[in-house]
């Protein structure tokens, strides 16, 4: 992997328009429960103006950011040899329908460790107007040659 | 909310995978990747066979603490680190165990820590969650 990547900051993504039956969707598909994830009513007597996102649905947004890393040209990231390997997400606030999301990736880290690299990618969410909403940081492995 | 003690266990979940589970989340999430559905393409890459997602993982273990949480505040913070991937069989599906318990309490809310295992082993590492609570 290209060293150089270490501190390269991409182009902000287009907006990502989060929808109420997306969120459902999602919050189905990692088994929750909760009336935040699926009821307006629920979620507005809560203090939310739509129904909430769960913690994880953030990686929707993140991952055309993570896109952009591995198609970048001089990063030198072979995709069938990535492995992730942790990921973290830090919010100012939960995400909720209706918000207009845009990811803009920072490389944080690049490392070699026997063999393999590893690159540690941040990716700031804002929303429309600039706030910040939540941070979504990867780490992905490369594994070097058997 | 007050009465929050270190070590205390607040929720402990089964929850069981099937590889509809899977294209469910690949197509919620847009994880198309094919390891998660076909056993040829993932045995082709030395895997076993077809693996949950690991973000799947990651957002079922959290579920717990969403649930005992409620309206009195937010997850603000959560980590894991992939530690072993979670082979899902086509017709016995896997089972994921989540353990949540209070790792630590202080001003801003608690940290809640995850031990979460599948077929015995522990498949997340590191894994914890910083919530606020509402007049913590």
């Amino acid at each position: 992997m290209n060293p150089e990547l270490q501190g390269r900051v991409f182009p902000p993504t287009a907006p990502y328009l989060v929808g109420r039956e997306k969120v459902r969707e999602f919050a189905r598909a990692v088994f929750s429960t909760s009336p935040l994830n699926f009821d307006v009513e629920a979620a507005t007597a809560a203090g939310y103006n739509d129904v909430v996102a769960p913690p994880t649905f953030a990686v929707v947004v993140q991952e055309s950011t993570l896109a952009q890393l591995l198609s970048e040209p001089d990063a030198g990231i072979d995709f069938t040899r990535v492995v992730h390997g942790d990921q973290r997400f830090s919010y100012t606030r939960p995400i909720v329908a209706g918000d207009e999301l845009t990811a803009t990736l920072t490389v944080a880290s690049v490392k070699s460790l026997g063999g393999h690299s590893m690159v540690t990618a941040e990716s700031s969410i804002v929303d429309s107007t600039g706030a910040h909403v939540v941070t979504a940081t990867s780490t992905l492995v490369v594994r070097g040659d058997e | 909310m007050t009465d929050l003690t270190v070590g205390d266990i607040i929720a402990e979940k089964t929850y069981h995978l099937t590889r509809d589970s899977l294209v469910r989340y690949a197509g919620a999430s847009g994880d198309f990747n094919a390891i998660h559905y076909r056993d040829d393409i993932a045995q082709g890459v030395g895997l076993p066979g077809v693996l949950a997602h690991g973000m799947l993982t990651m957002g079922v273990a959290v579920q717990p603490v969403v649930e005992w949480l409620g309206d009195r505040g937010s997850v603000v913070d959560y980590q894991v680190r992939f530690t072993r991937p979670v082979s899902v069989d086509a017709t016995e599906g896997a089972d994921i165990t989540v353990v949540a318990k209070v790792g630590v309490v202080d001003d801003a809310g608690a940290r809640i820590d995850l031990t979460v295992t599948f077929d015995g082993a522990t498949v997340l590492g590191k894994s914890q969650v910083r919530v606020s609570l509402a007049g913590a």
